[in-house]
């Protein structure tokens, strides 16, 4: 038996979402007395792959093919359900990111396993197999119990921590074993958000509503997100009157965030708006309503006008990270 | 074209979360229930690639009765017919083996489901039908265009946007950009009222999940407020108290 992990990179660099999952997976395989298998797909280096030892991986599978250098659901559903056979893997666990969520289905329907994503928790072994999830984007959690021999999940990213987990490397390199027929999706082009923060990846996150009046007060948000080292958002006026653009939009029907700071600047506080940011760990808002229902959700507040308090604010993250340069 | 479009029957937005029965039920009284948001948006693609290239749209539901107001609805936007299969959704497996086994038959060339449904999030049912149908999948896509059986879209990754294409048969899910939601016309609920509504029985499948219970997040502490003036302190307290940046 083993706990196996895909190992998601970009570019042949593992993502800290990735390095959450490997240490998570470790976790688990410690607690049950199996080995944690770590799965890397792509065009890594041997000697980069073998970095997963330190976050607990037992054993890595580098699974190198040039054409697999950029992820592809299929091919690479194919392979995770291929070598969890071959490592007689009872608990696949993926992160739930855009590849996760694409992937982690159909590895769950191939094995004929019991699927929860957003899972906010270990298993808990002692009756039956019981996660955590969150469900209502947010609003509630739930307790599921997965009945089938093999188990899926794909945990929430920020959620667990990396622990290094330091492991004798034991690393094994090889082909996929695919032939052009597993290949029924055809990429045409990939444009990556560069030199800025990814918003679903950040730690910290500055976003701005319809209380900062127009697109060419977006600097406010823009400076302090600079300061920072965050990524900016947006509420979901904000990216329908396209002062924003719509990846920006968090949100019950927009992105769901979970950072380790959402920082909130002229946004009311709207159910909606609350579902995709509430399990955010800190939460600020700014706001010069003081009956506005964000604050209800938040840990930091200003009653103030943005346009106000902005400056200071931007003035003092600028200074503490003179300090810290 | 004949397109499958699958809908669920969700919680309105604004819906204040709920449970009853020592927290193993989610209370639906009171609330009121709309087509998943996404779900629309899928819908609306649909309509426009059919009224553009001809080919009929068909909706699909695995719920019970009380979902029979949004399969209308659906009608009314302007789907062709529409399915139901009697069963309660168990979860995100469950659904997608009940639209698989009726739809195995009926050779669609497209389905498209949501990215998500808004109640249970979990964001699979779209990549499990494809794997029940051996048929390919494309999740969060944000536009698609069909041309002489080759779908062509744009789809989110991490990080970035990927255009991307794969030959019919396809299920793809539907991301917010993807089209302008409808609104149903008179005409159009006239009409929806005429329109075939079949209700089909469930296949018997085992469920391989049970959820046990539910719990709300803890209610956040008070509020630690700061006045404007001293505003640049705001930093301080999110380096030194909060330590998150
Ligand atoms: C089906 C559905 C789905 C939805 N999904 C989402 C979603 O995913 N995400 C989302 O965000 N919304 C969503 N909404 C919309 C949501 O209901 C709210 O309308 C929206 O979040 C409000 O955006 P806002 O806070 O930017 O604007 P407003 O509600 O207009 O709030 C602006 C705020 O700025 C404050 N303000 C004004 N001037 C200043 C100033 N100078 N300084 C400081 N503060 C100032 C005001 O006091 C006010 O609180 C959805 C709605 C529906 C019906
Ligand atoms: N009960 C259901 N009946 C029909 N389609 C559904 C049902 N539940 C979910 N779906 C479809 O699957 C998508 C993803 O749902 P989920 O995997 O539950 O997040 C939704 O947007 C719908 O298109």
């Amino acid at each position: 038996m083993s706990i196996l992990v895909f190992a998601e990179n970009t570019d042949g660099n593992f993502k800290k979402s990735t390095l959450e999952a490997v240490a998570y997976a470790a976790e688990v395989a410690k607690n049950t007395s199996t080995t944690c298998v770590a799965v890397s797909i792509g065009n890594v280096d041997d000697t980069k792959a073998e970095e997963l030892s330190k976050y607990g991986a037992d054993k890595i599978v580098n699974v190198k093919n040039d054409k697999l250098a950029t992820f592809i659901a299929e091919p690479f559903a194919k392979i995770l359900a291929n070598i969890s056979s071959q490592e007689n893997a009872s608990i696949i666990v993926v992160s739930n990111t855009y590849s996760g969520k694409s992937i982690a289905p159909k590895v769950a329907a191939k094995l004929k396993a019991g699927i929860v994503s957003g899972v906010i928790s270990y298993p808990d072994t002692t009756n039956g197999f019981k996660v955590r999830r969150t469900v209502f984007s947010g609003k509630a959690f739930a307790d599921v119990d997965i009945t089938t021999p093999i188990k899926v999940l794909a945990i929430t990213p920020n959620t667990f921590t990396t622990l290094e987990n330091n492991k004798t490397v034991n690393l094994v390199s090889t082909d996929s074993g695919l032939n052009d027929a597993d290949f029924n999706t055809t990429s045409i082009e990939v444009t990556r958000v560069t030199g800025k923060i990814v918003l679903t990846e950040a730690e910290v996150v500055i976003s701005g509503g319809r209380g900062l009046k127009g697109p060419e007060n977006w600097h406010l948000v823009e400076h302090l997100a600079e300061a920072l080292n965050a990524a900016t958002a947006c509420s979901k006026p904000v990216s329908d009157m396209d002062w924003r653009s719509h990846s920006e939009h968090v949100g019950q029907t927009g992105i769901t965030i979970k950072p380790n700071l959402y920082f909130a600047i002229g946004i009311s506080g709207a159910i909606q708006h609350l579902a995709g940011v509430s399990s955010s760990k800190v939460i600020v808002v700014i706001n010069k309503d003081p009956e506005a229902p964000f604050f209800k959700a938040a840990d930091y507040g200003i009653v103030g006008d943005a346009f106000e308090v902005m400056p200071k604010i931007i003035e003092a993250a600028k200074k503490l990270k003179a300090q810290h340069a | 074209m004949k397109i499958l479009v699958c809908i669920s029957n969700v919680p309105d937005t604004t819906t204040k979360i709920t449970f009853t029965d020592n927290n193993t039920k989610f209370n639906t009284a009171g609330v009121q229930f709309i087509i998943n948001p996404y779900d629309e948006l899928a819908l609306a693609r649909a309509l426009e690639l059919t009224e553009k290239q001809g080919g009929t749209v068909t909706v699909v539901n695995v719920g019970l009765a009380d979902s029979d107001p949004s399969i209308r609805k659906a009608l009314a936007i302007g789907a062709t017919d529409a399915i139901r299969i009697n069963a309660e959704p168990i979860d995100a497996y469950f659904v997608a083996e009940q639209i698989a086994s009726y739809a195995k038959n009926e050779n669609f060339d497209l389905i498209l489901t949501g990215r998500e449904s808004i109640d249970y999030n979990s964001g699979q049912v779209c990549g499990l039908l494809a794997e029940m149908l051996g048929i390919p999948s494309v999740n969060a896509i944000n536009s698609l265009e069909i041309e002489n059986g080759i779908a062509t879209m744009m789809r989110d990754i991490d990080g970035g946007r990927e255009k991307l294409s794969a030959k019919l048969p396809l299920v793809a899910s539907a991301l917010q950009e993807l089209a302008e939601a409808r609104i149903p016309n008179m005409r159009g609920i006239m009409s929806a009222r005429t329109k075939p509504l079949t209700i089909v029985e469930a296949a018997g499948i085992e469920k391989n999940s049970a959820t046990i219970g539910f719990e709300l997040p803890a209610a956040k502490g008070s509020c630690k407020m700061i006045a404007p003036e001293n505003a640049e302190q705001l930093i301080e307290l999110l380096h030194n108290e909060a330590k998150v940046i």
